[in-house]
């Protein structure tokens, strides 16, 4: 059996729930993993020693892991981990991590992985229109999906010893821009809420959002609504030139669902869509679907939410 | 003067629909493009010259088919076109040494390219070419500043951050705040007369193998509801059947 390394997911200072699911993946491809935390505060990682399945866990401490660069990241994290297979999260920035842990070592990475049976893995391409499976022989560095391996539970107690890391930076962050929304990024919400041409205007958006804060979801658009109006930001986008999401509830309004859109969030666990057309072919993937227009379903839509909140 | 190159792929439109038939799959009826994301790096890449003086030079890798996104960014402006002939799957191992190694012959001082291919959605490329280069990287830039140094403003921290880039540098692109421009017909008439540099390689041995491509299983039907009043429900149902509020 070959040797696993999960590198934990951080966020917000601690140890990020999805690491628990890394942890399952790992023992799926090899022994029981190493888990390194790439910190500045080797308190962290204590909480990663209580997941079960694990055989160690490494502080990897600096001051370098306050902001991430992929450089000085990589040549750390290289550093302590032993050769075999390396499982990272599939967020943007672990991806960013495990192409340059991989092109390190000479060993292959392999992106999105939703499906892992014996050698082999299999990811989504076209953003989800098909997979693909492929054979791995050897080490390799593999990014994993979030809510799709069911999390190793609690109640384990793995040594946690913690490694002093040096690295050099080869980016310097200037300054922090302030974000124009304090809502959730689609990217990292389990709940969206989007709106396509249907919505009529941007301004029309405020009702969406209204939602979103009842139910603390982010809001998304189809790439329609973001060619259309300035005011709705790329960073919205929901698709296959946008982000591909798979959050637990995807509400689509206004929505026609053009394979582009489909392509970025077909893989939600629930998908409900409002579109007064019932023809459209959003609805063929809904698992509810209101044939009504967005003006006669959102109020309605938003007093049932906002009475079961409280 | 800024030795510049940025990297281009050729994927299926992203309008079209995927079909598979025999375990793989089938692109002879798909309309194939520059992959999206490269539009923005072959603009900025192109922003970057006109900041600094030096030449762009456009790479791809594949079959003779792929000269046609060579001729694209030869329209919109790039000064050099070249071909890494390679038209067999590669693990990206095997694909990121075929690549560094031609930028290293060209003497680049920056690489630009999209943030992720629209086939793969991998977006390994380009950390990985860096790392074997021993350079930077940023990637999913949504825009950027040319003096000394490349400034750039990407995702950081659950926000956005402008970062200085000390070059030899890869840096990716997703589309952000970066217009591209459109080939004018000056462009598209060299386009047509530009030759490809086409280089021939032997790509190392790939340790990944394709084994199969299938479509995403389907979902069973769903159920559907007439008017605005049936929202009620619907939230009621989010909340009982699928647990989800």
């Amino acid at each position: 059996m070959s040797q696993t390394i999960v590198i934990a997911e951080i966020a917000k200072g601690a140890i990020h729930p999805t690491t628990a699911e890394l942890v399952t993946a790992a023992n799926t491809l090899g022994n029981a993993p190493i888990v390194i935390v790439p910190c500045e505060d080797a308190t962290i990682a204590d909480s990663a020693s209580a997941i079960q399945g694990i055989s160690k866990v490494i502080a990897l401490k600096s001051e370098l892991f306050a902001t991430y660069d992929a450089l000085g990241w990589a040549t750390a994290i290289d550093a302590v981990a032993p050769s075999g297979i390396i499982v990272t999260s599939a967020n943007p920035q672990s991806k960013d991590l495990a192409a340059r842990l991989a092109a390190r070592r000479n060993i292959p990475v392999v992106q999105d992985v939703v499906a892992i049976d014996g050698g082999n893995l299999t990811s989504p391409i076209y953003s989800g229109k098909a997979m693909q499976t492929v054979s791995t022989s050897g080490d390799a560095v593999i990014s994993v999906r979030a809510n799709i391996f069911t999390a190793s539970a609690q109640g384990g107690s793995a040594d946690v010893s913690v490694v002093d890391a040096t690295g050099d930076m080869a980016t310097a962050v200037e300054e922090f821009l302030a974000r124009v929304s304090t809502r959730l990024d689609v990217a990292e919400a389990n709940i969206i809420i989007s709106g396509g041409r249907g919505m009529g205007s941007p301004d029309n958006f405020s009702h969406l959002e209204k939602i979103a804060d009842t139910i603390g979801a982010a809001v998304g658009a189809s790439r329609a609504a973001v060619d259309t109006w300035d005011e709705i930001s790329h960073s919205m986008q929901v698709g296959q030139t946008g982000k591909t999401v798979n959050p637990n509830l995807y509400i689509a309004v206004g929505i026609s669902g053009a394979i582009q859109h489909l392509a970025g969030m077909r893989s939600s666990k629930y998908i409900v869509a409002i579109n007064k057309d019932a023809d459209a072919p959003i609805f063929q993937h809904a698992d509810y679907g209101i044939v009504a227009t967005w003006e006669e379903a959102l109020p309605v839509l938003q007093a049932a939410l906002s009475a079961m909140m409280n | 003067m800024a030795n510049i190159v940025v990297l281009v792929k050729q994927v299926p439109d992203t309008n079209a629909r995927i079909v598979i038939s025999d375990n793989r799959v089938d692109l002879s009826s798909v309309k194939m493009v520059m992959s999206p994301y490269d539009e923005f790096a072959v603009e900025t890449a192109l922003q970057h010259r006109e900041a600094s003086g030096g030449e762009v030079t456009a790479i791809t890798v594949g079959g003779a088919m792929a000269d046609k996104v060579l001729k694209d960014a030869k329209a919109i402006g790039v000064d050099h076109i070249v071909r890494i002939d390679c038209d067999s799957f590669v693990d990206s191992n095997s694909l990121q040494s075929i690549i560094s190694n031609a930028i290293s012959e060209i003497g680049a001082d920056v690489v630009y390219c999209g943030k992720a291919a629209a086939d793969t959605g991998a977006g390994s490329t380009g950390p990985g070419i860096a790392e074997r280069l021993g350079w930077a990287s940023v990637s999913n830039i949504i825009s950027a500043t040319f003096a000394d140094n490349v400034s750039v403003v990407a995702p950081a921290q659950g926000g956005n951050a402008r970062i200085s880039v000390t070059l030899p540098a890869v840096i990716s692109c997703d589309k952000g705040n970066i217009k591209v421009r459109k080939p004018n017909v000056r462009g598209i008439m060299q386009a047509k007369k530009a030759q490809v540099d086409v280089k021939s390689v032997s790509a190392p041995a790939s340790s990944i193998n394709v084994i199969s491509h299938s479509l995403p299983p389907s979902k069973p039907a769903g159920k559907t509801y007439e008017g605005g009043e049936s929202a009620a429900e619907v939230a009621q149902l989010l909340r009982d059947e699928a647990n989800v509020i």
